[in-house]
């Protein structure tokens, strides 16, 4: 078996770059994670009508709200490149300034989603009301959690570049990073076409 | 593996990573800019269509999916740079196998269901038998 050579990576000509091995190996976890999001998916469209005599979409739906999480969610992804763009042009101004409207807007949505979700419990449409709140409160809240846990990514990102810089591998988690949050956003496309708009069209 | 198999050896490129060598910032936000556009004109077109009359009411769900998956491509093209390049290949087959695996869990969950739904007496119906 001389063929097989410990070589180390990222010196071979044929070697994949440590930033290309990080960014696949992470792209494949967010395919994971897109499955994840498709099985809560699946349970809620199977469980979409069963709304024991309880409110139905169509009665709970705000679609002002969603309309005003959306555009936070769609404007934070477009400065999240651009904060990508800063970092890998080791521009701070540019890093940090977008970082910091990516995490306002992502905060923003969050507040909005909690609102809407503190809202529905006190008008009796928790999640224990019935099969169909039951799931949308699980898919829209295990979204809810991916945008908590990568705000604290973000603000993990902004400490790390501040305290060591824009070494190598600082910017490959900068690029994971911005692979999960456009990802975020790409998951919500889904949920507020097919959940909230054909939820209130039913 | 012989350096002679490979015609054109070409390194792969990483997810997120655009594939061009020269690092232009104004031309890369440049391109973040357009698929901001293209998807805020399919989300204004998407809320458009679920409260007008404009659209045939039955056929709006289908509409609606539709414009969710151009809006997917748009942000996998202008925030993801996949593309169908050769250095894309692999970052494509793992979305693609994804994709797959999307569609059986999704389609699959919905048919069984239906047909389970459909072949079994209600609850009030085994209540009913019951007594």
């Amino acid at each position: 078996m001389n063929s097989v050579q410990a070589i180390p990576v990222g010196t071979h000509p044929f070697h994949a770059s440590k930033r290309i091995l990080v960014g696949y190996g992470f792209w494949i976890f967010l395919i994971s994670d897109i499955i994840l999001f498709a099985a809560f998916f699946a349970t809620y469209a199977v469980l979409t009508d069963r709304t024991a005599d309880g409110p139905s979409g169509k009665d709970l739906f705000d679609i002002g709200n969603v309309a005003i999480e959306t555009a936070c969610l769609l404007t934070s992804s477009l400065f999240c490149g651009f904060a990508g763009i800063g970092a890998q042009a080791r521009n701070g101004r540019w890093f940090f300034g977008a970082m910091t409207v990516t995490f306002l807007l992502g905060a923003a949505f969050l507040f909005l989603e909690l609102r809407e979700f503190a809202g529905l419990i006190a008008d009796g449409a928790g999640p224990t009301r019935s099969a169909f709140l039951s799931a949308f409160f699980a898919l829209i809240g295990c979204h809810g959690l991916h945008v908590t846990a990568g705000l604290l990514w973000l603000l993990t990102m902004m400490a790390q570049v501040l305290a060591k810089g824009y070494r190598p591998d600082i910017l490959r988690r900068m690029l994971c990073f911005s692979l999960f949050w456009h990802t975020l956003d790409i998951i919500w496309v889904a949920l507020f076409s097919l959940v909230y708009l054909v939820g209130v069209t039913q | 593996m012989s350096r002679s198999t490979d015609a054109t050896p070409q390194a792969d490129v990483a997810p997120g990573d655009e594939s061009e060598e020269s690092f232009d910032p104004f031309k890369r936000a440049r391109g973040y800019v357009i698929g901001f556009v293209l998807a805020g004109l399919l989300t204004v077109v998407s809320f458009y269509i679920a409260r007008s009359t404009l659209v045939w009411a039955p056929s709006i769900p289908i509409a609606l999916s539709v414009l969710a998956i151009a809006q997917m491509g748009v942000h996998l093209v202008f925030f993801l740079h996949m593309t169908s390049g050769r250095d894309n290949v692999n970052n494509l087959m793992a979305l693609a196998f994804g994709l797959l695996i999307v569609m059986l869990l999704v389609f699959g969950s919905l048919w069984i269901m239906a047909n389970l739904d459909h072949h079994q007496p209600g609850m009030d119906e085994v209540m009913r038998m019951q007594r």
